[in-house]
Order: C-alpha cells, then structure tokens, then sequence
C-alpha cells in the first residue's frame, strides 16, 4: 500500500538525516528519485527551489509535497508523520536522560562544552544567511559591485530598528518583503 | 515576563506562528524560539535553552522539529512536546500541500521572487540581532573557558568547514575533560 511505503520511506529519512539542513538533501533523493521514482530529476530541483522559497525545515517540505502528489493530502500527513517519529521518538529518550541526570557534574561539563559551541553554530550559519542575502548565491568577495545596495540598506535598516526599538522579528522579516518586492520589481529584476 | 500565563495553547499559537513566517530554514528558526521563550515569554533560561538545542542538533531530524518537542516537553512534559510538534509541522505540512497544486507558476511568480529576495536582508537582521545578543552574552560572562570554545567552534565551522555533529562531539568531550581535569587539581585550580 502506498501510504506504508511513504510512511517507511519518510521514516528513514527522518531517522539519518543528521546534521540538519541541507544534510537530508542526499537522503530524500535517493529515496524520493532514486528507490521510489515518486519524483522526476527536475521535479526534485523544483522541490528544494520551493523549499527555499517557503518557510519549514526541507525535510517536512519534502514530505508534505511528496505525499500529496502521489497520495492526496492524507498522504502528506503520513509521510510527514513518519518523517518526524524517529526524531520524536530518539529527542524524548535524550530529554528523558538529561532531565534526569542534568545535574551531574560531567554532564554539566559536557553542556557547558556545548552551550557556546552552539552559539557558535549559529553564528556561523547567520553569517551564511548574511553572505547570501548580501551577494546572492555565488558568495562572498571583494568587489563591491558584486554587493546588492537594496540589501545593504534594508540589512542596515531592519538590524537598526531591531536593536534600538525591540520590534516583532516577523514584521522586520515581511517588511523587507515587501519594500524589497516594490524596489526590485521597480528596477525591473 | 508573563509566566503565569503558560498554556499549552500559547506553546501552540507560538510554534505555529514562528513556523508558518519563519523563511530560511532551522538556523533562523531556532533564535527565533529562543528569542521568544527566553525572552519573551520567561518560560525557561538562556542556558537550558542552548542545552536543548545543542541536544536536538546532535539528534537526527530536522533542528526545528527537535527544538521545539524539546522545549515542549520541558515545560507541559509529553502533551506539550505533542503540541509544539503539532504546531511547528503544521505550517509546512497545509502550505507545501496547497503549493503542490499549483506549484510551477508559484516558482516562476515575479513578484513571489522579489518578495523573497527582499526578504532575505531582513532575515539576515533577525538573525544577527539575536546572534549579537547571545555572542553578548558569552562574552560578558567572562568566563575564558566558554569564550575560547566559542571562538574555536566558530572558526572550525566558518573557516574550515567542519561538519556540525563533529564540532558537538568534540566540544561537549573537551567540556567533560575539563571538568574531570578540574576536579583532579582540586578545587585551588579553575573555578567555573
């Protein structure tokens, strides 16, 4: 049945994908093209263009569209289903285990090692976002014409605003949206 | 900080809310709940909050998913880990679904585009703040131990490229060295 081998298909990749982001990319096509050929090659790309154009993580994204283009909307919630159990399942075993033994002195060793790596991981994917929202998808350098100007200022703009003025993160966010529509469709890109 | 006001419907509404506007995957997310649970809403401490999402990004599946049943369970237990799963899957799972119907003409949409590259600038800003705020944070603490790591973390992830689930691993190992180094030179040594 159709809804079982979604369900079984979406399990494994929400089982090892690893890592986050874009590390499921692999497993999703392996099982989506490759295995199950529930999605062709150019299908596939259209996927993770959508993907990046909506909010969710990839792997949720995946799921949702896959199931319901081959089994109607009950099958994107079964594929999204299985998506997510292996993590819900291995997340509430580790929660079990740190509420228990938090506060013991080598497990607050080893969360006092994580906590600023984890800032750090953050800090280190903010940048990325920052590189691509400034310089568009080839990346960071030197020459300063490669640099958006609509993006610097609504950059400078929104961060101004969000530290002087605490307003809500997702106005800031739809915002730009918006302005940044009106200009880039004004200047005809 | 209204934390007599913790519902399992709040946790809800919040999870939902951050998911359905929240572009750009789940490193933008995940300061997003921080910023709002931390401090916002005053339902837990910046430091259990960095404990859990250095536990869901060592856990397979997505960050954001693993984030927010943590912080679920830690403040309703199971119902609230069900909810704030429900609410974050539920934007993705209703707009990708809607998407799948009309999808090529929804990728090629001029406007849909410039929206989204607009977008991206503001993203880049609420994501820094908040990075501002918590880089802030470590360094004010004036504690060498953490900066260091930090700082070492950042240039393996930047500068070399290292994969994340390495860069967990070794940093929660050098933490359990350093505790256990500690404890050996008695208590004239390191203090955290």
């Amino acid at each position: 049945m159709i809804y079982i081998k979604l369900l079984i298909s979406f399990f494994q990749i929400g089982l090892f994908s690893i890592g986050g982001g874009y590390a499921a990319l692999p497993l999703i096509e392996e099982q989506v093209v490759e295995l199950n050929g529930w999605l062709t090659a150019n299908e596939f790309t259209d996927l993770i263009t959508i993907s990046q154009m909506t909010p969710g993580p990839i792997a949720i994204n995946a799921a949702s569209f896959v199931g319901n283009q081959i089994a109607g909307p009950l099958g994107a919630i079964i594929s999204t289903l299985g998506c997510i159990l292996p993590s819900y399942i291995i997340v509430m075993i580790l929660a079990y285990f740190y509420f228990k033994y938090k506060n013991i002195k080598i497990i607050q060793g080893v969360l006092g090692g994580l906590r600023p790596a984890v800032v750090a991981l953050i800090a280190s994917a903010g940048f990325s976002i920052l590189v691509t929202a400034l310089w568009g998808e080839t990346g960071i350098s030197a020459k300063l014409s490669d640099i958006d100007p609509v993006a610097v200022i609504l950059f400078a703009i929104s961060l101004f605003i969000l530290r002087k003025f605490k307003v809500n993160q997702i106005m800031v966010m739809l915002g730009t949206g918006v302005a940044g529509a009106a200009v880039y469709l004004m200047m005809g890109r | 900080m209204d934390q007599d006001k913790k519902s399992l419907w709040k946790l809800f509404a919040s999870t939902f809310y951050l998911s359905a506007f929240t572009f750009g995957g789940g490193y933008v997310i995940v300061p997003l709940m921080k910023k709002r649970f931390v401090d916002k809403l005053g339902w837990i401490e910046e430091e259990e909050m960095l404990n859990l999402i250095a536990i869901a990004q060592s856990s397979p599946g997505p960050i954001a998913v693993n984030t927010s049943i943590l912080l679920g369970y830690k403040v309703f237990g199971v119902a609230g880990s069900i909810m704030s799963v429900l609410g974050t899957v539920l934007p993705p799972l209703i707009i990708l679904t809607a998407i799948s119907y009309f999808y090529q003409s929804f990728k090629d949409n001029r406007v849909v585009r410039a929206v989204l590259m607009g977008m991206q600038a503001g993203v880049a800003a609420v994501i820094m703040d908040v990075i501002i705020s918590m880089v802030g944070n470590v360094i004010k603490s004036r504690k060498l131990f953490s900066i260091l790591m930090m700082g070492g973390a950042l240039i393996a992830a930047l500068v070399f490229d290292i994969n994340v689930v390495l860069i967990i691993l070794v940093c929660g190992l050098i933490g359990a060295i350093a505790v256990l180094y500690g404890d050996r030179k008695g208590k004239g040594a390191k203090k955290q």
